[in-house]
């Protein structure tokens, strides 16, 4: 029987240089937009110079806790009154942080889009951190580290990125420790917001049913007379190498089921040359189908785990390459020991030509699904812009990933993997 | 097309219901096929079992191997996965529009070709203990499946859908082959198809696929409908942490009993709206709900809430979970919770309140529309519990809640002898490394 195709579009709807608007605003912020007139929604995002590399030793979460209390009231506007104004009208802002950036994203119905805008430039520019607000807050992210202190998963990725980013910013958690959150104080707050919050370098994007010179105005009206002569440069980070030997630490938890497991080393960033044959390379050893060739040995051949993949981790700073289990505590060694092997076999051999073919399908196939709502397009305006990849970048995708080889990809995995030099942190009883 | 555009059932000889719906904003299909068949089908001995018989669908069959299987959806850039909840089954795969017949084989074959060998069977043993056990890492887990057996005693409600460890030790490939042999078949079954087709194409190949499938018999439903709680129950679970946790649910109506729906305007307004989303399309905070506000910023009982109702065949449970303050106490964080319900007993809310609600819903509704795969998910969704009438008549019907329904909903639901209230106590102990 033959196989049916059912589609009646030909059109190439992929985000491309001749649909997005980039703009500066007029005091340096960068715009970036597409139009989406099938969509009654709109979405935004954006990023600004304010994560957590930025925190000191002794207040390390002082980035994340500002993040989490710009919305707590600004000049003009309680926490309630904020709330009130989003939630009545169906729409959600949210800000996050990570190592480099305060993120932000939200969402409302196409007409609300000015009222979106309108609270995110409020919230980012006039916050006011009350005292009252601050404590209610420390709470909160006092009781989410008492969270993670229980959580397997979150402790032994903890364990790992303390081991694996010895002597670099990366090695600290962006929330922070209890000490470091209860020594912080809302100057504190206001300083660090005071200093990192402003237009340099920031981003913004909007993706929705409008046409470009509308919500250029929009932006240019609500955020383009913000300045902040005091913004200090975004902040590089240093290189990392491999570590030298492998090193080893079990966490204990009292009590769990399970122990999770967490093994692997320093990986690209995201614009190392070699990134799309790690990238691909990843899908082979921990990805593709259930779970690649991690899943296979550990999860359907052993049976020893639910979950078992690999991931590549990568932005601006050096990244990660690692592989992650659930077992039964007993199993720990077992799936640790077939784990290493398809390390060693990754980095002895070439992938297939098969494989090949199998991952490049997968990634051209599962592109137009990325994009298929405003949110999966705002996200890719902005990885593009973050790494400067071209906004011809989601049309030339294919060409890309057709041009990687088995030869590329075992150059990008001998880059990075090395079987007797790992990191390998555990959590659980 | 209208979001919300009544899409008529189509059934094959077979009984197979088919619903199909054309949308051409992007180059993409979203195909699922549901069974009426989830944990509320299991008997004592064979808990967990549906969702074993879930997994074992990835095994293969004799015309491909679970290998094929995973890698040709895979090649395509497809999405799939499948899922087993109290009242049903369900597999879905999204994919480019012209890789979309690859699913429709796939599902065909493995409605009733799927193959049960023992070694299989014992490897996905380990892994669905595996899984079980990677829940019960989590304190709330442990909460919640105690919850549950204390709401039903006699409603297979009772167990959760992962199953009892004992079960999953003891379950055999002959049961669950009888299981599935039981369950899966096309009048058992529906299928739901959005995305970019022509209807008329997509039809005629369906038919071609699986209308020769045979009908089964009609499968036994496990009838044990639960008795009236005459009191409340509460209860506590141990284990280790820092923080306390709790869930305090009230029995409440099917989701096809009218009274559901003043029950959504009331879950939302007192901890906030929750969408029918299941992929995407985002969610909107509860800040404002009456409970946030009072018992998170006002008096500082509790560091968060939030509020569940799920849509089931049978009534089920209205949930507030929430976690202690540490300063606080859970007769605290009860004392509140109880004054703001018997505020929403004794006064019918504001009809801004509604309005809001109602505007909310919209909004989830537009935002969840955007994606092929919830439009896909919503049509059967809502077959396995009442129809696809009550997705399009869904914002209608929040629209004609009053006050006054509101209030009685209160009145006659959230009342203390129908209610079980459970709490995670920690009983520290420290942890160490190694």
């Amino acid at each position: 029987m033959t196989k049916q195709d059912f589609s009646t579009l030909k059109i190439n709807s992929l985000p491309g240089p001749d649909d997005i608007t980039r703009v500066q605003l007029k005091n340096g912020i960068t715009f970036l937009f597409r139009p989406n007139m099938n969509s009654m929604s709109a979405s935004i995002g954006g990023y600004i110079q304010a994560g957590s590399i930025y925190d000191s030793q002794d207040k390390l979460g002082l980035a994340d806790f500002t993040s989490s209390t710009l919305m707590r009231g600004t000049k003009t506007q309680s926490f309630q009154e904020i709330y009130d104004s989003l939630e009545s009208i169906g729409a959600s802002l949210g800000i996050g942080c990570g190592p480099h950036t305060a993120g932000f994203g939200g969402k409302a119905l196409a007409e609300d889009l000015p009222t979106l805008l309108k609270m995110l430039a409020d919230v980012l520019m006039n916050p006011i951190f009350p005292k009252k607000d601050i404590e209610r807050v420390r709470s909160q992210l006092l009781t989410g580290l008492d969270l993670r202190a229980q959580d397997t998963n979150s402790m032994a990725n903890l364990g790992f990125d303390k081991a694996l980013y010895k002597d670099h910013p990366y090695q600290y958690p962006g929330d922070g420790y209890i000490e470091t959150i209860q020594a912080i104080q809302v100057k504190d707050l206001k300083d660090f917001h005071q200093k990192h919050f402003g237009p340099k370098d920031m981003t913004l994007v909007v993706v929705g049913p409008f046409e470009p010179g509308s919500v250029i105005s929009l932006a240019e009206e609500y955020l383009g007379s913000w300045v902040n002569e005091g913004q200090p440069q975004a902040m590089q980070v240093p290189d990392m190498t491999a570590p030298e030997k492998t090193f080893q630490k079990h966490h204990v938890i009292d009590e769990k089921s399970q122990t999770d497991l967490v093994v692997g080393t320093i990986g690209p960033s995201r614009n190392w040359e070699g990134y799309y044959s790690a990238l691909l390379g990843n899908s082979v050893l921990g990805q593709f189908g259930m779970m690649g060739r991690i899943g296979e040995s550990v999860r359907k051949q052993a049976g020893l785990a639910y979950y078992a993949y690999s991931s590549l981790s990568a932005s601006i700073g050096p990244g990660q390459w690692m592989v992650s289990a659930g077992v039964a505590p007993e199993n720990r060694d077992k799936a640790l020991d077939l784990i290493k092997a398809e390390l060693k076999k990754f980095v002895d051999q070439p992938i297939s030509a098969e494989e090949l073919r199998d991952v490049q399908s997968n990634y051209i196939g599962k592109l137009p699904l990325s994009l298929e709502s405003n949110a999966g397009v705002a996200s890719a305006l902005l990885t593009m812009e973050q790494h400067q990849l071209g906004f011809d970048y989601l049309r030339n995708y294919e060409k890309m990933i057709r041009e990687i080889t088995p030869q590329s990809i075992l150059e990008a995995a001998r880059e990075f993997l090395d079987p007797n030099r790992l990191i390998i942190s555990s959590a659980g009883p | 097309m209208s979001l919300l555009e009544t899409i008529p059932s189509i059934f094959l000889e077979n009984g197979l219901e088919i619903k199909l719906k054309e949308i051409h904003s992007a180059p993409l299909i979203s195909s699922w096929v549901w069974y009426r068949v989830g944990s509320r089908d299991e008997i004592p001995g064979k808990h967990g079992i549906s969702h074993w018989v879930e997994h074992m669908q990835f095994k293969g069959t004799e015309k491909i191997s679970s290998d094929e299987m995973e890698k040709s959806v895979a090649r395509s850039g497809g999405a799939w996965n499948a899922f087993t909840y109290l009242d049903w089954t369900t597999y879905f795969e999204t994919m480019p529009a012209g890789k979309i017949d690859l699913a429709l084989e796939l599902e065909a074959d493995r409605m009733v070709n799927t193959t049960y060998d023992e070694k299989e069977v014992e490897s996905e043993r380990t892994v669905i203990i595996s899984e079980r056990q990677g829940r019960e890492n989590s304190p709330g887990f442990w909460l919640s499946e105690a919850l549950h057996n204390a709401a039903f005693r006699i409603h297979p409600y009772s167990h959760d859908v992962i199953g009892d460890q004992v079960d999953l030790e003891s379950i055999q490939k002959n049961d669950l082959h009888r299981h599935y042999k039981t369950y899966y078949s096309p009048n058992n079954a529906v299928m739901t198809i959005a995305g970019d087709f022509d209807k008329d194409k997509m039809l005629k190949r369906i038919t071609d696929l699986y209308q020769d499938i045979p009908a089964g018999d009609d499968p036994p439903r496990v009838n044990r409908p639960e008795n009236p709680q005459r009191g409340e129950h509460r209860l506590t679970v141990e284990g280790p942490g820092e923080t306390v946790l709790g869930n305090v649910a009230y029995h409440t109506p099917s989701a096809s009993e009218p009274d559901f729906f003043p029950l959504l305007i009331l879950d939302s307004i007192l901890s906030g709206p929750q969408g029918l989303n299941l992929f995407g399309g985002g969610g909107i905070t509860n800040k404002t709900s009456r409970l946030y506000k009072r018992m998170v910023e006002d008096t500082e009982v509790v560091i968060d809430i939030h509020g569940g109702l799920p849509a089931t065949i049978d009534p089920y449970l209205y949930s507030l979970n929430f976690i202690l303050h540490p300063n606080s106490t859970t007769d605290d964080a009860l004392k509140i919770l109880d004054e703001e319900i018997q505020r929403l007993q004794d006064t019918p809310p504001q009809a801004d309140e509604l309005k809001r609600a109602v505007k909310q819903t919209q909004a989830l509704f537009a935002y969840g529309g955007e994606s092929i795969t919830n439009q896909a998910f919503w049509m059967g969704f809502s077959e396995m519990f009442a129809n696809y009438e009550w997705v399009t008549n869904y914002l209608d019907n929040i629209a004609a809640v009053t006050p006054d329904d509101v209030q009685r909903v209160a009145q006659g639901y959230l009342q203390p002898k129908n209610r079980i209230v459970g709490i995670y106590h920690p009983h520290k102990k420290g942890n160490n490394n190694q």
